[in-house]
């Protein structure tokens, strides 16, 4: 969707992601999602009386990986007191990095080209999960409330990008970029359904070139699809408004999937004083050059990075294969394109069929060895099987694990013989003077046409190599 | 009472555990419906840990404070105990878990006996707002104990245990100490473990204990100080050597005389100090005499860090998950009835204070001014320690005052605290040693202040004291 002709979008993102620690953040309670509501707390992350927060070093590596990831710079950071009221958080207070974030300054590049700053990637405390019962589901008219604490304590990094996206797409790309790097460096798991990463959007138009408009925050989207529809439903409102004479409120807003429109949560002016200071309990972090560097080599190649190496293996790339590339990676399926090229498969068949076949069955990808994945490939490309044979095979060996060649042989996809493939040809150039008569004159789309015909005629058990090899040799 | 060096010695001989503990007991059950010292008497708990006392002597185990009874002041969490900070807000919580300090002094073997009475989580010089009623000084039950630990300054002056523990945000060990008569020491801030301690303003508590001689307080110093991996804030040192520098005496010490820690005190209070000079000089020690102006801004700047920290920290009793809760018509409704109901007047009072003291617009005229004042604070006391090894003055400006003289006028308690406060702001250590008497021979405390980790010192200094008040 875009904006009427003359209005530009301002999107800044804060995307909060859990990391993926063994205990939470200032405590030794496990760090996994699903268990039994406080079943995973202690006296520190439930805020009891006289219980002190230790940070988890863990935390912090995972921390300086996702920084690093994002070309941020790394400095001595401390800690503040977040100050409000709120049932699921037990302090009453958040401990969060305010003025000195662990990491700043860094950039994103997306595939598109386009580069977004990162302009802090700070660690914080999650806060506990609560259920509203009866009313709307949300905590005003409820007529109670549960809280489980397992989450309360859980470390998030909070990482803010500039306002530099121009479109709810770009914004998408972002988000979806970056979860990529926080799988690649272990940070988080990027399950957006159990809230791994949520996302804030800051959204404003304005005329091009014209100071930044008024901004609305939406709150909590936690999903690409949700952050796509919001913003592209929010900066639509601002319009409405600005070309009804009307003014944007400054507003935090809360964004219905069901209704699929944003709503007032509040007003700038309804905005919590949070009385940040210093959180006396911790001391000032500062991560020694030597930890730092540690860190740093071990960081695994980001997303970008290996969707070039495996662009290596196809010669000239189009289009549809930087897409399919973009899908293996993101499946995190790039090292086994590569092994089965290097076994011997045909780069583009391999591409073609992962980013496809593979991807819709990724599920059951445990089936799926890579001698077979090569096998079916090797078959397909010499001909043996056609590539809608191929397709099916692999189909099937995905859903069930079993070989190939034994499917192949099961389903009898054996290819037409020569010398039926070669009568099929004849008695459809004979059918179809003007195509016959257009290829000959070198309008090799017709190719196409032919082997449709022939496919149509066989179902699908041509190979679509030998048919043009037969349309050549009778050119 | 017998000191904890000899009955640690005696039951380590193997003498009972128990006789220590049923002596204890009497002592209080003697005494504690009048001064109100403990909130909780835990009998079954001592007479069993006795038990296991004895066990671990029998097994061979080494244990500093065998069989010694000990009162802790109740802002110390003690698992399946009720801890109250005396509010009425935490009135029957039991803490699911126990402070560091408790957990060391039971692996050296002393024997908690309950917890005592204090100024609403900490917040206070008398005792007197305690939601359970004041304590009584035992050496004149028509005038205050102290504050806030005066339920555990108390405990050593009746003779109910010979060693407790307090904690110290502005004054809180060594105030009552003075006016209970009896030894406090503040430690050096992060030399003690914060674990469990009922935070009232984190970057000033310190807990510290009290007793009724230098060397066992000392004792008490080693069992509980030492880095502790649960308090961030912990000096990653482990415990000092404290009781074998008891004798080193103060020759050859530079001791700084400070204006400042003895201006607008009462002249017993000031004639007590000046005598105590001249037992240092007698001893060979030099006196410097000194001003630090900086230490009179130390009052306000702590009546704004404590505060803003406290508004925080006591933020947490929202009704939700422990201690009181009075239902509303919502959430905040709820919090809302439950912090109006459970805390008490002065309470009320540091909570808007701190509010007020952090909220935009007032943090940098506020908050952010306390804290420019304390790093002058420290800059001045660091000058001082260029030159001279301790500081000596008073530590209260008055002996024990009588109840309800200073309830009224919330700024005559706070300037209680004017001499005890600057050692807060810095995180120094700082020692009250009674030393002469005052008005209605009531004791007198004189305060010994080094800069951080100098207990050792500072203790050799107050045993001199000591040493010289019992040859009077
Ligand atoms: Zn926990």
């Amino acid at each position: 969707m875009s904006l009427p002709d003359g209005w530009e979008m301002v999107i800044g993102l804060e995307v909060h992601t859990e990391l993926q620690t063994k205990t939470k953040l200032f405590c030794g309670c496990a760090n996994a999602f699903g268990a039994d509501a406080n079943s995973q707390v202690c006296p520190v992350c439930l805020g009891l009386p006289g219980s002190l927060p230790v940070l988890n070093e863990q935390a912090v590596e995972l921390a300086m990986a996702i920084g690093f990831a994002l070309h941020c710079s790394v400095a001595p950071s401390t800690f503040h007191r977040k100050n409000y009221f709120y049932p699921d958080m037990p302090k009453d207070y958040q401990i969060s990095q305010y003025d000195l974030p662990i990491n700043s300054n860094g950039y994103l590049d997306l595939p598109d080209g386009s580069r977004v700053t990162i302009e802090r990637a700070h660690l914080e405390e999650d806060t506990g999960k609560s259920t509203h019962l009866g009313g709307s589901g949300r905590i005003h008219g409820a007529d109670r409330s549960l809280v489980d604490y397992n989450r309360s304590g859980v470390p998030l990094v909070e990482i803010v990008s500039g306002p530099d996206m121009r479109s709810a797409a770009q914004a998408r790309a972002y988000a979806a970029e970056l979860r990529g790097i926080l799988i690649a460096t272990g940070a988080s798991d990027g399950r957006l359904e159990e809230g791994s990463m949520r996302f804030d959007a800051n959204v404003s138009v304005r005329r091009p070139g014209a100071p930044l408009g008024t901004r609305c925050e939406i709150k909590n989207l936690n999903s690409l699809r949700s952050l796509q529809r919001a913003i592209d439903y929010e900066a639509a409102r601002h319009v409405a408004i600005l070309e009804d004479g009307g003014k944007i409120r400054q507003e935090t807003r809360h964004w219905s999937e069901d209704l699929g429109e944003t709503s007032t949560m509040r007003t700038k002016e309804e905005a919590d004083d949070y009385r940040y200071f210093l959180e006396p309990d911790l001391v000032e972090l500062s991560p020694s050059i030597e930890w730092q560097d540690r860190v740093r080599a071990a960081l695994p190649p980001m997303p970008a990075e290996r969707r070039a190496t495996l662009l290596t293996i196809v010669s000239e790339p189009t289009s549809a294969q930087r897409d399919a590339v973009g899908v293996i990676v993101d499946l995190q399926l790039d090292r086994f394109v590569l092994d089965a090229v290097a076994q011997g498969a045909d780069a583009a068949l391999a591409i073609a069929r992962t980013s496809n076949e593979i991807a819709a069955g990724i599920d059951s990808l445990a089936n799926l060895s890579l001698d077979s994945f090569v096998t079916t490939l090797q078959l397909e490309a010499s001909g043996s099987l056609s590539a809608t044979q191929a397709k099916t095979v692999l189909a099937e060996v995905l859903a069930t694990g079993g070989d190939p060649v034994a499917i192949a042989a099961a389903r009898g996809f054996e290819q037409l013989a020569s010398d039926t493939l070669s009568d099929l040809v004849a008695s459809l150039v004979e059918a179809h003077p003007d195509e016959w008569h257009r290829f000959r004159e070198g309008d090799e789309k017709l190719a196409q046409f032919f082997i449709g015909q022939v496919m149509k005629a066989t179902k699908g058990q041509a190979n679509g190599k030998a048919v043009i090899a037969e349309l050549n040799a009778r050119r | 009472m017998t000191s904890a060096h000899d009955i640690a010695a005696r039951v380590a001989a193997g003498s009972s555990a128990t006789t220590e503990v049923e002596t204890s007991l009497a002592a209080i059950s003697q005494r504690n419906a009048e001064l109100n010292v403990f909130l909780y008497v835990d009998e079954e708990g001592a007479r069993a840990a006795a038990h296991q006392v004895d066990e671990r002597i029998a097994r061979g185990e080494k244990l500093p404070l065998a069989g010694v009874p000990v009162a802790l002041k109740d802002n110390l969490c003690t698992e399946g105990i009720p801890t109250t900070c005396s509010s009425k807000i935490l009135e029957g919580w039991r803490p699911p878990y126990t402070a560091t300090v408790v957990e060391r002094l039971l692996a050296a073997g002393a024997i908690p006996m309950g917890k005592t009475n204090l100024d609403e989580f900490a917040m206070g010089s008398s005792t007197e707002n305690s939601a359970f009623g004041p304590t009584l000084n035992p050496l004149d039950p028509r005038r205050v104990p102290g504050g806030s630990s005066g339920g555990s300054a108390a405990a050593i002056a009746a003779g109910m245990t010979p060693i407790s523990l307090g904690s110290d945000t502005g004054g809180s060990i060594r105030q009552p100490a003075a006016l209970c008569g009896v030894v406090g020491i503040k430690p050096t801030y992060g030399l003690v473990s914060r674990y469990g301690v009922i935070a009232f303003a984190s970057s000033l508590d310190q807990v510290g204990p009290f007793a009724a001689n230098v060397a066992d307080a000392a004792l008490t110093l080693e069992v509980i100080a030492g880095h502790d991996r649960m308090d961030s804030t912990s000096l990653p040192e482990t415990s000092p050597s404290l009781v074998a520098h008891l004798k080193d005496g103060v020759a050859g010490r530079r001791v700084g005389y400070v204006k400042e820690l003895v201006d607008g005190s009462d002249p017993d209070v000031a004639a007590a100090v000046a005598a105590a000079v001249e037992v240092l000089r007698a001893q060979g020690a030099t006196i410097v005499e000194m001003s630090i102006p900086e230490l009179q801004l130390g009052l306000s700047a702590y009546y704004l860090i404590a505060p803003a920290e406290a508004s925080s920290n006591l933020a947490r009793y929202d009704g939700v998950r422990f201690g009181l809760r009075v239902d509303g018509d919502d959430v905040a409704g709820m919090n809302e009835a439950t912090r109006t109901a459970g805390f008490g007047a002065e309470v009320k009072r540091r909570i808007m204070l701190g509010t007020y003291a952090l909220s935009a617009g007032y943090f940098d005229a506020y908050y952010g001014q306390a804290l420019k004042v304390r790093t002058l604070t420290i800059n001045a006391f660091q000058k001082a320690y260029a030159d001279v090894d301790f500081l000596i003055g008073a530590t209260t400006p008055s002996v024990a005052f009588p109840f309800g003289s200073k309830t009224k006028d919330p700024m005559a308690m706070y300037l209680n605290d004017v001499f005890t406060i600057p050692s807060n702001l810095a995180g120094d250590p700082a020692v009250s040693v009674p030393f002469g008497r005052g008005e209605a021979n009531l004791p007198i405390g004189v305060q010994l202040l080094g800069p951080g980790r100098s207990e050792a010192g500072l203790l050799a200094a107050a045993q001199v004291l000591e040493d010289a008040e019992r040859a009077r």
